[in-house]
């Protein structure tokens, strides 16, 4: 029943067209010579050298990476741990409180999670900057680790890592030669889950990043609201640039790994 | 003793940076405004001992939720977000089931590529994607442009700033979470049920009623609610694309926020939002029970 019917060439075509049209629109205009964006005047990249000449756009680009390489680490490293507790534990005491503070921040509206973030930072007398944003973010970023790299842990075979102690492994080296491996494609999905995360975040960081620290996000909503700009036309072209080549490898890598696997699994059957 | 470390860390990092400050919210909810750092009492004193904590707990009350229910604004606001999630999710379900439908009848070489297609978006920024909706919509918009060139409309449209606005926007931005739960569904049913049902000599309309929709129904159900539980506490959407017309409560919130400065209240709404937020969560939830029970 796979065929491709007229009904459902157009309904791609068009569902596609949808989704990508505006994004095209961007980053054809993102070319215009004209400062009125929504008149062409002949191509130009005039605006991505008045971007990389602005300083402030320059510091707030370096913030949002530090926040998003550190926080996406950290959230990587509590999220794996989450998931083992949440796939292996089995039952401790405040399990349901736990894997219900794992999945809240996930259906969390994002200015319930700034707002409350915030609260707590004024209240301990937190100075707010580069670490408060670390901290948030961080925190919702983890929830989501844990639930990509659990579902992973969920149909991981156990007897590999069973076999792997009865040979003589410490429990640790049992983890880090056996399971680390089998489930570091979804353990690096969610690295790169948090980072994007980071990135994106506009009203979480809002909240906690106070005067000092301004990240591109909060950079581009305080241009925008004031209408569309082609500075902000440009920076968004490098960026949708930068998430197309991500995605793409990151594709390209794994159809390569799980072929991989594929082959080795074959060999060692046959083995 | 390793398996405490496992569990201390992430539950300790989640008990201080997502659990405390819900309960910092609740309690600023029952506060009162002050000219004060912080800027709402009372505050709690441990110095005092017991007399302290009892004068503590005796200042709070609920006046800013009689407030909420005094002051037009904030319940319109609920409503009028409920009402907006409802509708866009309705929306979104018309545009992204037949792109679904397509996808999951698609030739199977095609499908690693289109649903990369449909992941791509997700990536992106979201702000970005919204703020490029500004410039199709507004009064000399790319869209206007083409209208009027084409004559089919010889005044330009006013789009921007209108709901019209924030209902595209909802559609554009959450499509992706409507597709893949849709898609997965349909990907997974047996054409075989298809074919028989023609041969039997129902119509192809008919089938895809009685056969096609009921099979995707938690797909369905999955993607609604991933479309509506986020959309009712949304900011970004409204605030670019919906102008002073479109009442959001998340919009509402930042407001009393950051420009009337009005904590109590703001924590007070954030409160209630939380509560209206459960309903659709826990019956998300159990429509994921009921999906992983039937999978097993």
């Amino acid at each position: 029943m796979r065929r491709l019917t007229w009904f459902n060439a157009t309904s791609l075509t068009l569902g596609f067209a949808f989704l990508y049209l505006p994004m095209i629109i961007l980053i054809t205009y993102s070319f215009n010579e004209s400062k009125l964006v929504t008149v062409w005047a002949g191509f130009s990249t005039k605006w991505y050298g008045e971007l990389l000449s602005n300083q402030s756009f320059l510091d707030a680009a370096w913030v949002t990476v530090k926040v998003a390489v550190a926080s996406s680490t950290i959230a990587t490293i509590l999220g794996t741990m989450a998931a083992l507790v949440l796939v292996r534990a089995g039952r401790f005491y405040g399990r349901t409180l736990f894997s219900g503070m794992i999945y809240a921040p996930l259906v969390m509206p994002e200015v319930i999670t700034g707002l409350s973030l915030l609260l707590l930072f004024i209240g301990i007398g937190l100075d707010r900057g580069i670490f408060t944003i670390i901290l948030a973010h961080t925190t919702f970023s983890m929830c989501f680790v844990s639930v990509v790299v659990s579902s992973r842990l969920a149909t991981f075979d156990r007897s590999l890592e069973e076999a792997a102690l009865d040979l003589g492994c410490s429990a640790f080296d049992a983890f880090r030669l056996v399971t680390l491996p089998i489930i570091a494609p979804a353990v690096i999905s969610g690295w790169l889950l948090a980072f994007t995360l980071s990135l994106d975040d506009l009203v979480i960081a809002s909240f906690t990043a106070g005067p000092s620290a301004t990240t591109l996000p909060i950079k581009i909503w305080s241009a925008v609201r004031l209408g569309v700009s082609p500075e902000i036309n440009a920076l968004s072209t490098i960026m949708i640039g930068i998430v197309a080549v991500g995605v793409i490898s990151a594709s390209l890598i794994t159809k390569r790994a799980s072929l991989r696997q594929q082959a080795d699994e074959r060999a060692a059957v046959h083995a | 003793m390793r398996r405490f470390t496992l569990i201390f860390l992430p539950y300790i990092w989640l008990l201080a940076l997502f659990m405390v400050p819900f309960l910092i919210v609740f309690k600023i909810s029952l506060s009162d405004i002050a000219t004060a750092i912080p800027p709402y009492t009372p505050t709690l004193d441990f110095t005092e001992g017991w007399q302290g904590i009892k004068a503590f707990f005796s200042a709070l009350d609920l006046e800013n939720f009689a407030f909420l229910t005094t002051d037009d604004l904030y319940w319109k606001a609920y409503v009028s977000s409920l009402q907006i999630a409802f509708f866009a999710t309705f929306l979104t379900l018309l545009v992204g089931y037949p792109i679904a439908y397509g996808m999951a009848n698609a030739p199977d070489h095609w499908r690693p590529t289109l649903m990369m297609l449909v992941i791509l978006p997700f990536w992106t920024s979201f702000l970005i994607r919204v703020y490029s909706w500004m410039g199709i919509l507004s009064t000399e918009g790319y869209l206007n442009q083409l209208l009027l060139k084409l004559g089919l409309i010889s005044e330009p449209l006013i789009i921007l700033n209108t709901p019209t606005a924030v209902y595209i926007g909802i559609v554009y931005t959450y499509l992706p979470f409507m597709i893949l739960p849709i898609y997965s569904a349909l990907e997974r049913m047996d054409g075989s049920l298809l074919e028989a049902a023609e041969d039997l000599g129902c119509s192809r309309i008919k089938a895809f009623w009685l056969i096609t929709v009921p099979l995707s129904k938690t797909g369905i159900i999955a993607g609604c609610f991933l479309v509506f539980i986020p959309v009712i506490g949304e900011f970004v959407i409204p605030s670019l694309l919906g102008g002073s017309q479109t009442l959001m409560i998340g919009k509402v919130l930042w407001e009393e926020f950051f420009n009337n400065r009005d904590w109590p209240v703001a924590s007070a709404v954030a409160v209630v939002l939380l509560l209206i937020l459960i309903v659709p969560i826990v019956l998300f939830q159990r429509n994921e029970q009921k999906q992983r029970e039937a999978e097993e």
